[in-house]
């Protein structure tokens, strides 16, 4: 990837994180963090990792972003009216430690990270289906394995919450109301 | 003189790179054009072909200056929607709603698109043509992940169709992007477990590499295409592809009946006639998956690269040029096939309601997708494959 298309992505990416935390209205906001993770996506393909590239925008922007905007909806957020410097004290102090905490860990990284001449060309095979998927079966089988569980485990839990409350309601509204008839004992109870 | 030579060197490559460079523009050239002018055939199909269905006559007045019908010609409409429909829809007053967020609602039908047509970029439309010392791949990109940009590019595309609706500040509208954001997704699951059978079968994720092995034949005379191989995928991607284009009976979240015109009830003139164009876009894209998938490509029947291997040994060997043409052809042919039995549904059955569309989504198709897939993976595993 020639530089200067590195530096167009990397100012578009802080352009859209920035547009991510600052706007007032957050359909705008979500679109500000898609942009933001359209845009690695493309930085990984650029740098040699098409696979990890694409896989980023499917489930990211293609679903995860998607999800975040049905959910504004279906919950009705209204924009955020502004009334600015609201959070309370420990909450700037936790913020404020989780931000030096990212600090020093990128600082170690870049620190540790090889000089520009030192970096050496990459295999042509670096980042094909093939060799993914190899790493991902053998070295990291287990890493794996566990964070599909996990997933798994997160959507039969949520599927467990749907479900009761979705039987509360059902107990509730168990048969429509229909004009000129009484409303049955159970219902009058609710009621 | 050695730094001229290496001057000239260079120049000789890059007069190399720029010849290229032209190739891959006229191939992007080529396929938008086709794409863009599928579209309005597929629009013209639509009108007149629903009028035969329903036993009414059809567009049939537009004329110029009366040109036809002096010389006798009959009228087929051709005019009427190739012609007179979009220069209506482009010269209309382009409407924004009170309290619309202005930004958005312009932005929204072409963030829908956008995604659409790119993807057309893998679309094979061939194999091989030579050109003098050229060898060039009739496939605009040439990628080998091309399964994987497919399905990144579709996911894109529900952000038109949501935003649309949301930015319309209009109740109908935001219903509309929502049932279509819910639809999308979740019918994005079952057309990702056929497509994901499909490259299991196959042992690649590049399209034109899918074309290839489905050359050759079974039996001497049974061509090799993938519907005899993956027939349960090819149903699944029909069906939530049908879904995807947002067209009856997955027409939800336009829904006339119920929600006016749905995600586009605020649209008018020019951003309308886009949001069309993106579905006859969108029913050309499934054509064409399908096309690559399950009925060969750009195959033709016992063609091979010299020429046809007719079964029972007679042979008609061919130059490379009209190898090339006649695999942009029946590539092509294919396409507007599988488009227009798209339509022909469309025009046949009644819209679904929102439970059955879930039911179908969820309980039918992504179970069968699951169970095709293993099955797959199995038989692909037993043969003895990658």
């Amino acid at each position: 990837m020639p530089q200067w298309l590195f530096a167009f992505l990397a100012a578009l990416a802080i352009i859209g994180a920035l547009g991510a935390i600052l706007q007032r209205n957050l359909v705008h906001c979500v679109l500000g963090f898609a942009l933001v993770l359209i845009d690695l996506g493309v930085l990984y393909m650029g740098l040699g990792a098409v696979t990890v590239g694409f896989l980023q925008i499917i489930v990211y922007v293609g679903a995860i972003m998607v999800l975040f905007l049905f959910v504004i909806w279906l919950l009705n957020i209204q924009a955020d009216t502004g009334v600015r410097g609201g959070a309370s004290l420990g909450l700037k102090l936790i913020g404020a430690l989780a931000a030096a905490a990212l600090a020093a860990e990128l600082f170690v990284i870049f620190s540790h990270a090889p000089k520009l001449r030192e970096v050496r060309t990459i295999a042509p095979s670096f980042g094909s289906v093939a060799t993914l998927a190899r790493v991902l079966f053998t070295r990291y089988l287990i890493a794996f394995e566990t964070t599909s569980l996990l997933l798994l485990a997160a959507i039969v839990g949520a599927v467990a919450l749907a479900r009761r409350l979705a039987g509360q309601s059902a107990a509730v509204a168990a048969i429509p109301p229909r004009p000129g008839m009484r409303a049955p004992e159970s219902r009058r109870e609710v009621a | 003189m050695r730094r001229r030579a290496h001057t000239q060197s260079l120049l000789a490559s890059d007069s190399g790179v720029t010849i290229e460079l032209v190739i891959g523009a006229i191939k992007a050239v080529v396929i938008v054009l086709l794409v863009l002018g599928l579209t309005t055939l597929m629009l013209w199909f639509e009108r007149k072909g629903s009028a035969l269905i329903q036993d009414r006559i059809g567009a049939n007045r537009a004329d110029i200056f009366g040109l036809g019908k002096r010389l006798g010609m009959p009228n087929f409409g051709v005019i009427n929607t190739v012609l007179a429909d979009p220069i209506k829809m482009f010269t209309k007053e382009d409407f924004v709603p009170d309290g619309a967020d202005r930004f958005l609602h312009g932005l929204a039908p072409f963030l829908a698109l956008f995604p659409v047509i790119i993807t057309f970029a893998v679309a094979p439309m061939g194999d091989i043509l030579k050109i003098g010392k050229y060898q060039i791949d009739l496939q605009p990109a040439n990628l080998d992940v091309a399964a994987l940009y497919v399905l990144a590019t579709i996911g894109i595309g529900v952000y038109g169709i949501a935003l649309g609706g949301w930015a319309s500040n209009n109740r109908w509208a935001l219903l509309g992007g929502i049932r279509a954001s819910a639809q999308m997704i979740s019918y994005e699951i079952a057309m990702g477990l056929a497509i994901i059978a499909v490259v299991v079968t196959y042992g690649t994720l590049d399209l034109q590499q899918m074309c290839r092995a489905q050359g050759g034949v079974w039996f001497g005379f049974l061509p090799r295409w993938g519907i005899l191989l993956q027939p349960v995928s090819f149903l699944l991607l029909l069906i939530s592809g049908m879904a995807e284009s947002k067209r009856v009976p997955f027409d939800l979240p336009e829904g006339e009946s119920e929600l006016v015109a749905g995600y586009f009830t605020e649209y008018s003139g020019g951003k309308q006639a886009v949001f069309m164009m993106t579905d006859f876009a969108e029913v050309l894209l499934v054509a064409v998956l399908i096309t690559v998938f399950f009925f060969g490509g750009w195959q033709v029947p016992w063609l091979y690269r010299d020429g046809f291997h007719f079964p029972g040994g007679a042979a008609w060997p061919l130059p490379n040029l009209v190898v090339a043409i006649l695999q942009f052809a029946a590539f092509w042919i294919k396409v507007i096939i599988l488009s227009c039995l798209q339509i022909l549904i469309r025009w046949t059955l009644p819209r679904l309601r929102y439970d059955q569309l879930m039911r179908l989504g969820w309980k039918g198709l992504v179970p069968l997708g699951l169970l095709n897939l293993v099955a797959t993976a199995f038989v692909v595993v037993a043969a003895g494959g990658k």
